[in-house]
C-alpha cells in the first residue's frame, strides 16, 4: 500500500506539470489585459514600464519557468521560514498577485478559513445525513420515508445551488428575518453571542449545499445498498442467525460503503468547484468569490494558481480515494 | 439408517407465495415430510420444482414481501417454526438449524474475515468470549479439513478456493452443533474431484456430529450414495417419496421415471435424455387443481387434468402423488416398468 501510494504520487508529478503548462498557456492565449483597469490617463511608455515590472516582456516559457519555481520552490520555503523561523525565501520574488500587488499564496490562505468553513461543513453535513438517509430509504424500500427521500433527492440535486440559494435568501432573510443573507468575513467568533451569528450566517449556504451533497450521496448509499442487500452472503448471515442491525449494519454497510467512500473522497474537490457559485450567492469571500474576481481583473497569476490547487485537489483525492478502497476493500491488493 | 426413529422435523401442509407485481407464483403448494433424527434426507427435482424455496420457507429465509409462507404447522423441537417471533427463529438458524448454500463464491462476506465469519454464530448462539470462539472456530476450520486453520482463520474469503469456501461455509453452518443441517446443491458449484471430496466430509461429518441432513441436489448419482430416504419434488409439490433403495428399484412417479433414465448408467452410454422430460416445470400462477406434471407426462389421462392426485401410498414407507397407483383410477393401466436399460 505504501509503496502503491508513494509510486502514485511520483507519477502524479508529470500529469501535475503538464495540466499546469495547459493551464499557463490557455491563460496566456485568453484575451484580457492586466493593464485595462488601469487609468487611461497613463502615458504608453508607463505602461511598458509596468509591464516590464510584471515581467510580461519576457516570452512565455521564461514567465511559465518562473512560476514553476515560485510555487514550487520558493513558496514551500516562505511556509517552512514561517514555522521555523528561518529565512531560506529571504530576497526571492514569490507569486504576485497583480490586483492586489502581494502575495497570491498570502491572500489565499487568508480566504482559505471561510470557504473551509463554509464548504467543509456543508460536506461533511451533507455526507453525515445523506448516509443514514441512504440506508433507511434501502431497508425501507418504497415506503413513504424512501419516496419522500427519492423527491428532495431529486429535487436537491436537480436544482442548481444558485436558485435555492436565492430562494433561501427571500424567504428566510429578506421575508422572515432569521438569518442574515450577506456572509460577513470581518466576523471574528470571541463569545457566544459572535459565535451565535457565525452559525447563522453561515446556515444558508452550508444548508444549500450540504442539501445538494447529500442528494448526491444518500442517492449512491441507497443504490450501493440496495445491491448489497440482495447477494448471497447476506442471506448466509441471515442463515446464521445474525439479528436485521447485524446484517443490515454490519454485513451490508460495510461493503456498501466501500464504492460511496470512494465518491465521498472524489467529491470533494469538485465541492470546491461547486461552491464558486454559492460563496457568490452569499457574498462568502472565500476562494470561489477570490477566483471570480480575480478572472475579472485579469490577475493571471491568482487565476493560475488558484486553478492549480483545484488541478492538485482533484489527483490528490483522486489517489485519496484509491488507497481508501485498497484499504476497505480487502480483495484489492496494489502492489 | 436408523429408520423407526423420532421425527426431529415434521413439515405440514406448507406453502410458499411469491405475490410479484406481475401476479402471484406459487412456488411450493402443500409440501409435508418427515426428517427423523440422524439420518440423511435426499431431495431431488429439476430446477424450479421448487427445493430451495420449500427449504429456505422452513426457515423463514425468504424475503417477505414477495414472499408468503403458509400452510404448516411446521414442527421443529416443539416449536411452529411459522409461527414463532424472530428471535426465537434467530435463535433456530445457526444455531439449531445449520444452511449450507449453493455457490461457496457469494456465499462469504468478501470483507471480514473467515476466522470472524465463523465466529459470529458461536458468539451469538453460544454467548462465546472472543478467545474461545477463535478457538472453536480453528478446531473446526480443522475439522473440515483446511490445513493451517488456526493461521487461516485471519485470511478472507478469496484467499480460498470454490472447494475450501464451501469447507468453511459447512464449518459455520456446523459452528453451533445443529441437530439439522439443510445442504442446497452444496457441490453443484464445484468441480467433481472437490464434490467427491465434500461428500465425502459430510458423510464423515454426520457420523462424527450425529445431525439429520437434507441434502438438495439434481444429482442422482449422489443421492443413491449417500441417501437414507429421498423426496422428489415438482411443480412444488413432493411427487414421490421412498427409501432409497424403493425410490431406484421401482420409482411410481412418471417424473421420477424420466429423471432416473437421464442419470448416466455406469456401464455403457450414458442414457440420452427422455423425449417425455422435454420442457419445464410449470410456473403456477395459482394452487394447482390438476397434475402439475400433465402436460409432460406420457401416461396422463382425463382425471389428470380435473384433479391433483394425492400421495398412494405404495409400498413401506413410499408414496407416489400419481393416478396410475389408484386401482379404481387408473384405465388399463399402462405397466410402469423400471426404466432401466
Ligand atoms: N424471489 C423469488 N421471487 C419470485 N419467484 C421466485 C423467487 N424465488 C424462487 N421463485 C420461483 O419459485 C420456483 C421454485 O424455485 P426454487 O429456487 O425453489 O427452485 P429449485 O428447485 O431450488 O431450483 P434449482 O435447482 O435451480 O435451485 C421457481 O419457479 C422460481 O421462479
Ligand atoms: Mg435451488
Amino acid at each position: 500500500m505504501l509503496t502503491f501510494t508513494i509510486r502514485r504520487l511520483v507519477l502524479a508529478i508529470p500529469t501535475l506539470l503538464f495540466i499546469a503548462l495547459v493551464i499557463f498557456l490557455l491563460l496566456d492565449m485568453a484575451p484580457g489585459d492586466p493593464m485595462a483597469d488601469q487609468p487611461l490617463t497613463i502615458p504608453p511608455e508607463v505602461r511598458e514600464e509596468m509591464r516590464r515590472a510584471l515581467g510580461l516582456d519576457q516570452p512565455v516559457y521564461v514567465r511559465f519557468g518562473l512560476w514553476l519555481y515560485q510555487f514550487f520552490v520558493v513558496e514551500p520555503l516562505v511556509v517552512i521560514d514561517h514555522l521555523f523561523g528561518t529565512a531560506y525565501s529571504a530576497g526571492q520574488a514569490r507569486v504576485i498577485s497583480w490586483q492586489f500587488k502581494s502575495p497570491v499564496m498570502d491572500i489565499i490562505v487568508q480566504r482559505l478559513p471561510q470557504t473551509l468553513w463554509v464548504v467543509g461543513s456543508a460536506y461533511m453535513l451533507g455526507v453525515l445525513i445523506a448516509i443514514p438517509i441512504g440506508i433507511v430509504s434501502a431497508v425501507r424500500q418504497y415506503s413513504v420515508f424512501d419516496q419522500i427521500g427519492t423527491f428532495i433527492s431529486m429535487v436537491g440535486f436537480s436544482v442548481p445551488t444558485f436558485f435555492t440559494g436565492v430562494l433561501l435568501i427571500v424567504i428566510f432573510s429578506v421575508n422572515l428575518g432569521w438569518f442574515p443573507s450577506i456572509y460577513d468575513t470581518q466576523l471574528r467568533v470571541t463569545d457566544w453571542s459572535s459565535f451565535g451569528q457565525q452559525v447563522r450566517q453561515m446556515a444558508l449556504p452550508v444548508f444549500v449545499l450540504a442539501l445538494f451533497n447529500a442528494a448526491q450521496i444518500s442517492r449512491y448509499m441507497r443504490a450501493s445498498m440496495l445491491d448489497n442487500m440482495t447477494q448471497d452472503y447476506v442471506r448466509t448471515a441471515r442463515a446464521k442467525g445474525m439479528d436485521e442491525r447485524t446484517v443490515v449494519l454490519r454485513h451490508v454497510l460495510r461493503n456498501s460503503m466501500i464504492p460511496v467512500v470512494t465518491v465521498i473522497a472524489l467529491g470533494v474537490p469538485s465541492v470546491f468547484g461547486g461552491a464558486i457559485i454559492t460563496e457568490q450567492v452569499f457574498k462568502v469571500n472565500g476562494l470561489g468569490a477570490l477566483l471570480i474576481t480575480a478572472i475579472n481583473a485579469n490577475d493571471l497569476p491568482m487565476v493560475q494558481t488558484l486553478t492549480f490547487i483545484f488541478a492538485v485537489l482533484i489527483v490528490l483525492f483522486n489517489l485519496v480515494a484509491d488507497v481508501l478502497y485498497g484499504i476497505l476493500d480487502p480483495r484489492i491488493r496494489y502492489d | 439408517m436408523p429408520d423407526g426413529a423420532p421425527p426431529i422435523l415434521e413439515v405440514r401442509d406448507l406453502r410458499t407465495v411469491f405475490r410479484l407485481r406481475s401476479g402471484d407464483v406459487h412456488a411450493v403448494n402443500g409440501v409435508s415430510f418427515d426428517l427423523r433424527e440422524g439420518e440423511l434426507l435426499g431431495v431431488v427435482g429439476e430446477s424450479g420444482s421448487g427445493k430451495s424455496v420449500t427449504m429456505m420457507s422452513l426457515l423463514g429465509l425468504l424475503p417477505s414481501p414477495p414472499a408468503e409462507v403458509l400452510g404448516g404447522p411446521v414442527t421443529f423441537e416443539g416449536k411452529d417454526l411459522l409461527r414463532a417471533g424472530p428471535e426465537a427463529m434467530r435463535a433456530v438458524r445457526g444455531g439449531r438449524i445449520g444452511f449450507v448454500f449453493q455457490d461457496p463464491m457469494t456465499s462469504l462476506n468478501p470483507v471480514f474475515t473467515v476466522g470472524f465469519q465463523i465466529m459470529e454464530p458461536l458468539r451469538k448462539h453460544l454467548g462465546l468470549g472472543k478467545r474461545q470462539a477463535r478457538a472453536r472456530a480453528a478446531e473446526l476450520l480443522a475439522l473440515v479439513g483446511i490445513p493451517d486453520a488456526g493461521r487461516r482463520l485471519d485470511d478472507y474469503p478469496h484467499q480460498f478456493s470454490g472447494g475450501m469456501r464451501q469447507r468453511v461455509m459447512i464449518a459455520i453452518a456446523l459452528a453451533c452443533d445443529p441437530k439439522v443441517l439443510i445442504a442446497d446443491e452444496p457441490t453443484t458449484a464445484l468441480d467433481v474431484t472437490i464434490q467427491a471430496q465434500i461428500i465425502e466430509l459430510m458423510q464423515e461429518l454426520r457420523q462424527k456430529m450425529g445431525m439429520a441432513v437434507i441434502w438438495i441436489t439434481h444429482d442422482l448419482g449422489v443421492i443413491a450414495g449417500i441417501a437414507d430416504r429421498v423426496i422428489v419434488m415438482y411443480g412444488g409439490q413432493i411427487v414421490e417419496h421412498a427409501p432409497v433403495d424403493a425410490l431406484f428399484a421401482n420409482p411410481r412417479h412418471p417424473y421420477t421415471q424420466a429423471l432416473l433414465t437421464t442419470v448416466p448408467k455406469v456401464q455403457g452410454e450414458r442414457v440420452r435424455r427422455l423425449a417425455v422430460i422435454d420442457g419445464q416445470p410449470p410456473i403456477l400462477g395459482q394452487f394447482p387443481d390438476e397434475c402439475t406434471f400433465r402436460d409432460r407426462c406420457p401416461y396422463a389421462f382425463d382425471v389428470c387434468h380435473r384433479l391433483n392426485p394425492q400421495r398412494y401410498p405404495v409400498g413401506e414407507g413410499h408414496d407416489a402423488a400419481c393416478f396410475l397407483n389408484d386401482p379404481g383410477l387408473a384405465p388399463q393401466r399402462p405397466v410402469l416398468e423400471v426404466v432401466d436399460g
